[in-house]
């Protein structure tokens, strides 16, 4: 099915799985329900000298039906949250990542690389604008700073969105399973420029990703 | 005050009817008329909320094309007819709060809760009249605000119907400066008025039944209307305090959302949603209601599982409260509370189920009756079982992260909101029209006026769905900025022509209300053979609504009863005649 983008990040495979499970579930619960609604219509439609059957309700068929949802609703919540802690939790984040620096402003998103010392915050990092370039197959955590309204960066082939609040850091991780350009939206309007808040997401070959590097510094 | 003797006071009540036109149909204390008033106003900004819908659609099928007849827009909004990004946020914004503010929600409460709770429940009026009037004459003032809002320099509100700070709170970041005030001051009018019918609503459900009217022998739509009414009392203030911090952020320098003296922007969506989500349920739970009536009497069969329904829609409430945060999934918000509340939302399908299932219980070898009411109640129950069922997909935190803020959340919301409440609205205007204004409308009519609504509206929401696992943000001017969009392009420009057609299949109930207010066939006390103590009183009813004060004797409910002679029983006779 290509309803959903193509995957190109370790965890889409995941989200899309409990996307599939939900569709799963509600589907066969919809088609169901609509069955019976069209049945009970033509089955019941109202005919001269039909009297209906007077019943005011049934405690057994109360409880089944209250019983059965909370049961698939349990179950659902559980799978979802098999993978919700592993996208957001801070103290889940992978270790060894490759850490950049987002700030996002109206309506242009700049991300600063730590440069050839490996680490943010000294004096050969560089920065690009509207570009995020990654390597390919290592987890990249995001450190974002809004300076204006609340932002959200959205690679749909990544599946990862998060919001950019001004006045706090959000940090956010992703790591990328194929090489090529990727699209990064905001998905939170921010203004008259919200909709062309784009930029385009370039992941690397590992090698290729240190020869960009070393051209940039 | 309000106690069972004023309800026989009604009576004597009845006969000083010498008001003055202006005492009788403007400034009336009638709940009756102010119900009316209530719907004649509605249904302009139901109207308003339309046009600005299909104005947003223009642009996603043909963006940048120049809309024809748009030059009236003027050159700060569409110049050359071709619609602004700034002018497009306006419309998105004022779109979702013309038809939340100003069309679902009174559609529902100020016309219906002023309408039948008096009338269902054996009661002269309401408990409050004067206040009554009040409330409908603030919310036409807030109205007016609002649409004043559209036509100042800058535009109108254009930071979406939940206004986050600190867009909405910053003039510059917008560039809208009066527009985004004026929604403030309107919204806080809006909320008096709401208030000051809740506490009349409540007071009147408390206070106001006729002798035999016990608790649970209160029609469904009644209960419902009772509970949301509660709901409003409490949620709403949450809102308008909310505003008035947002005012004076945007007027006098204060900063409660803004994050360089301190402030915080989370805060506002906080304040927002809390109010917020039991704002979705004051906007479902009287559709829900009504439907619940309209269901029994077509299906000629006591409502499945009465108990059951009652104690879902406090359920719904109660829930309602402690769900509010999965708005804010992707917000920054502690992860931890992504998990507490993806529990408690998925908790309101439980609720939901079993209210579904009681209506499906209900027509279960029923003799089910197609009038028009009855089409537009099965409408909203299989429409509504799918927003339900698509509601899940966003409850999970986990599949949240891609489709939050997408097409599929927009899908959602209109499965709800028109699926469900505004098919609820259709059910309850056609049928208590004949009660409101003494004639029928015309059922042929009505059915085709169905037939298009319920086959237009699911080519225009459902690939919605499609649009938003495709990744389709929402709210933005021009998908076609986008490479990974360009494949959608046509099935944005299909849900914009569907949406016209959508648009256009309205004229037929519009002519048909208008027509059959004056020319409409007359309708008997009880034309659709139902029990409620309103069916027990002249089309339209007089003021002080019953000429003796009723006396209930039974559920709201009794169709078919073995041992009647007819297939239902109004609440007003025994068992066995009387």
């Amino acid at each position: 099915m290509d309803w959903l983008p193509a995957a190109a990040s370790t965890y889409a495979a995941d989200i899309d799985r409990i996307f599939y499970v939900i569709l799963a579930v509600t589907g066969v619960i919809l088609v169901g329900v609509l069955t019976v609604l069209i049945y009970f219509l033509f089955r019941y439609r109202g005919r001269e000298g039909r009297k209906a059957f007077y019943i005011e309700g049934s405690n057994r068929a109360e409880v089944i039906w209250t019983v059965i949802p909370a049961l698939f609703i349990l179950g659902l919540a559980f799978a979802s949250q098999s993978v919700w802690p592993k996208i957001k939790s801070p103290d889940r984040f992978p270790t060894d990542a490759l850490e950049l620096h987002v700030r996002a402003e109206q309506f242009e998103w700049n991300v600063t690389y730590p440069g050839a010392d490996g680490s943010l915050g000294t004096d050969d990092d560089f920065t690009t604008r509207n570009q995020v370039h990654v390597p390919v197959d290592r987890p990249v955590v995001l450190h974002m700073e809004s300076i204006d309204v609340i932002h959200s960066f959205f690679v749909p082939a990544f599946r990862i969105k998060q919001d950019v609040v001004p006045g706090m850091q959000n940090d956010a991780w992703f790591q990328a399973t194929e090489t090529g350009e990727f699209e990064l939206a905001c998905a939170e309007l921010c203004g008259l420029g919200h909709y062309r808040m784009r930029a385009r997401v370039i992941v690397h070959a590992q090698d290729e990703y240190e020869s960009w590097m070393v051209e940039q510094s | 005050m309000a106690t069972a003797e004023a309800v026989a006071g009604g009576a004597a009540h009845g006969h000083h009817e010498e008001l003055s036109f202006v005492r009788k149909y403007i400034f009336s204390t009638d709940h009756k008329i102010i119900g009316i008033q209530f719907l004649f106003t509605c249904l302009v900004f139901l109207a308003v909320g339309g046009l600005l819908a299909m104005m947003i659609r223009w642009q996603l099928g043909f963006p940048g094309q120049p809309l024809p007849g748009a030059g009236v827009l003027g050159e700060a909004r569409a110049p050359g007819g071709i619609i602004l990004p700034e002018f497009y946020n306006s419309l998105v914004t004022m779109h979702g709060t013309f038809m939340i503010f100003f069309a679902i929600m009174p559609l529902l409460v100020g016309v219906y809760a002023n309408y039948l709770i008096p009338l269902k429940l054996g009661a002269p009026d309401m408990a409050f009249p004067t206040l009554n009037m009040m409330s409908f004459w603030v919310f036409v003032a807030s109205g007016v605000v609002m649409l004043a809002s559209l036509f100042v320099t800058g535009g109108a509100a254009g930071a979406g119907w939940t206004v986050y700070a600190p867009l909405s709170a910053v003039p510059d970041y917008t560039g809208v400066y009066l527009g985004q005030q004026l929604w403030v001051v309107s919204i806080v009018l809006f909320g008096a008025s709401s208030l000051l019918g809740s506490v009349n609503y409540i007071t009147t459900v408390i206070n106001m039944r006729a002798p035999g009217m016990t608790l649970f022998r209160m029609p469904l739509s009644i209960w419902a209307l009772f509970i949301t009414a509660i709901l409003a009392l409490l949620a709403v203030p949450v809102l308008a305090g909310a505003v008035i911090m947002l005012l004076f952020d945007q007027t006098i320098g204060t900063t409660f959302f803004l994050p360089a003296d301190g402030g915080q922007p989370l805060l506002w969506q906080h304040l927002f949603w809390f109010f917020g989500h039991p704002e979705v349920y004051i906007l479902i739970l009287p559709a829900m209601g009504i439907v619940s009536d309209v269901i029994a009497n077509g299906s000629r069969k006591p409502i499945f599982g009465y108990h059951s329904m009652v104690f879902a829609i406090i359920a719904i409430a109660f829930l309602g409260w402690i769900v509010w945060g999965h708005h804010m999934f992707q917000s920054g918000m502690n992860p931890l509370l992504g998990t507490s509340f993806m529990i408690s939302t998925m908790a309101i399908a439980v609720p939901s189920a079993i209210k579904v299932f009681n209506w499906l219980g209900t027509m279960w070898r029923g003799n089910i009756q197609f009038h028009t009411p009855m089409l537009n109640a099965v409408g909203f129950v299989a429409l509504f079982t799918i927003g339900g069922l698509s509601g899940i997909f966003m409850a999970s935190n986990t599949v949240d992260v891609f489709i939050h803020d997408t097409y599929f959340i927009v899908a959602h919301i209109h499965y709800v909101l028109f699926g469900g409440s505004l098919f609820g609205i259709f059910a309850a205007i056609y049928f208590w029209f004949p009660k409101m204004f003494g004639r029928m409308m015309n059922e042929t009519w009505g059915k085709i006026h169905f037939a298009l609504t319920f086959i237009l509206y699911n080519l225009v929401f459902f690939p919605m769905h499609i649009l938003g696992m495709g990744g389709h943000m929402r709210r933005i001017y021009d998908p076609t900025e986008y490479e990974f969009l360009q494949r959608f392009q046509g099935m944005n420009e299909f849900i914009t022509v569907s949406a016209f057609l959508l648009f256009v299949a309205q004229i037929p109930f519009l002519v048909n209300f208008f027509w059959s207010l004056f020319r409409g066939e007359k309708a008997g006390e009880n034309p659709w053979h139902d029990n409620g103590l309103e069916w027990t009183t002249p089309s339209p009813p007089p003021h002080g609504n019953f000429a003796t004060a009723p006396t209930v004797y039974h559920g709201p409910y009794e169709f078919s009863h073995p041992e009647a002679e007819e297939d239902f029983l109004p609440q007003n006779q025994p068992l066995g005649g009387g």
